[in-house]
């Protein structure tokens, strides 16, 4: 088994508010996170791909094809957005990058056509990264 | 199961020597390790934690505990210090970056899985770097068979 890596970067704005809580629970909770004008990150997104060579290619996925679906199904509906207000799945789910990372895991998983999605790895900044395996 | 990893960093020195073996010993296994006066890294530490989201936060754990915790268990510790003359459990144990990391990995554990609101997550591993080119990790060890 390889595994095979491909990272994309896209920048976005969120806010960490549960409208179910209260004023004082949210600024408790989520601290500067919740300052209702949102703030912004340059995420860092890796998506690992597991699977045999192809004996014919010498590969295991076509880049190509991983970077079009990347492109399409992940950066066009997150890059330069705001995610609470934009994206549908956060219009109820708080955008946390735990939340994210498994939302691009059901986004990418069902569509590829080669190998098997391994691992979504999502870092905020450069210290803060979280790891999704489908599990 | 979403994994969170958060990244620190503290410097310290330190001297690859066991007391136990001949001085010619000591130089052929540690090299300039062995460097009688010691020597210092900046050290960049990753903690990962690992459990289920939680609904009504959409996070795994409070990133402020977990700050508070490594800070006091672990930086508060080991920054700035040497580490075989300033850290008890090195004054019987080379301070080799694999025992600073399976050390820093039995600091953690128990406090982090302390149970209550958002901090369900249990340490899953320490990732301890020496220099850009040097990292090790820790899991802890896998259960006894017996």
């Amino acid at each position: 088994m390889i595994y095979v890596t491909r990272r994309a970067e896209f920048s976005a704005s969120h806010v960490y508010h549960n409208p179910k809580l209260s004023p004082e629970e949210n600024r408790r909770i989520f601290g500067k996170c919740n300052n209702p004008h949102g703030h912004g990150h340059n995420y860092t997104l890796e998506v690992t791909v597991a699977g045999s060579i192809n004996p014919t290619t010498g590969m295991v996925v076509d880049l190509k094809e991983l970077k079009t679906l990347l492109e399409r199904e992940v950066l066009q509906l997150m890059d330069h957005k705001f995610l609470n207000q934009e994206v549908a799945a956060f219009a109820t789910k708080i955008p946390t990058t735990e939340n994210i990372a498994v939302e691009i895991w059901g986004m990418l998983a069902p569509k590829l056509s080669f190998g098997k999605l391994h691992r979504i790895r999502l870092y905020e900044t450069s210290d803060l990264y979280v790891d999704y395996y489908g599990d | 199961m979403v994994y969170l990893t958060r990244r620190y960093r503290f410097c310290a020195s330190h001297r690859l020597h066991n007391e136990a073996l001949p001085d010619d010993e000591n130089l052929r296994i540690y090299g300039k390790c062995d460097s009688p006066f010691g020597h210092g890294h900046n050290y960049a530490l990753e903690v990962t934690v690992a459990g289920p989201i939680d609904q009504e936060t959409g996070m795994v754990f409070d990133l402020v505990a977990l700050d508070g915790i490594v800070e006091k268990e672990v930086l508060e510790r080991l920054d700035h210090t040497n580490l075989n003359l300033d850290v008890e459990n090195f004054r019987a144990c080379v301070p080799t970056t694999e025992n600073v990391c399976t050390e820093i990995f039995h600091l953690l554990c128990d406090k982090i899985k302390g149970g209550g609101p958002l901090r369900a997550a249990c340490l899953s591993r320490v990732r301890l770097e020496e220099t850009s080119s040097n990292f090790f990790e820790y899991e802890g060890d896998p259960p006894s068979a017996s």
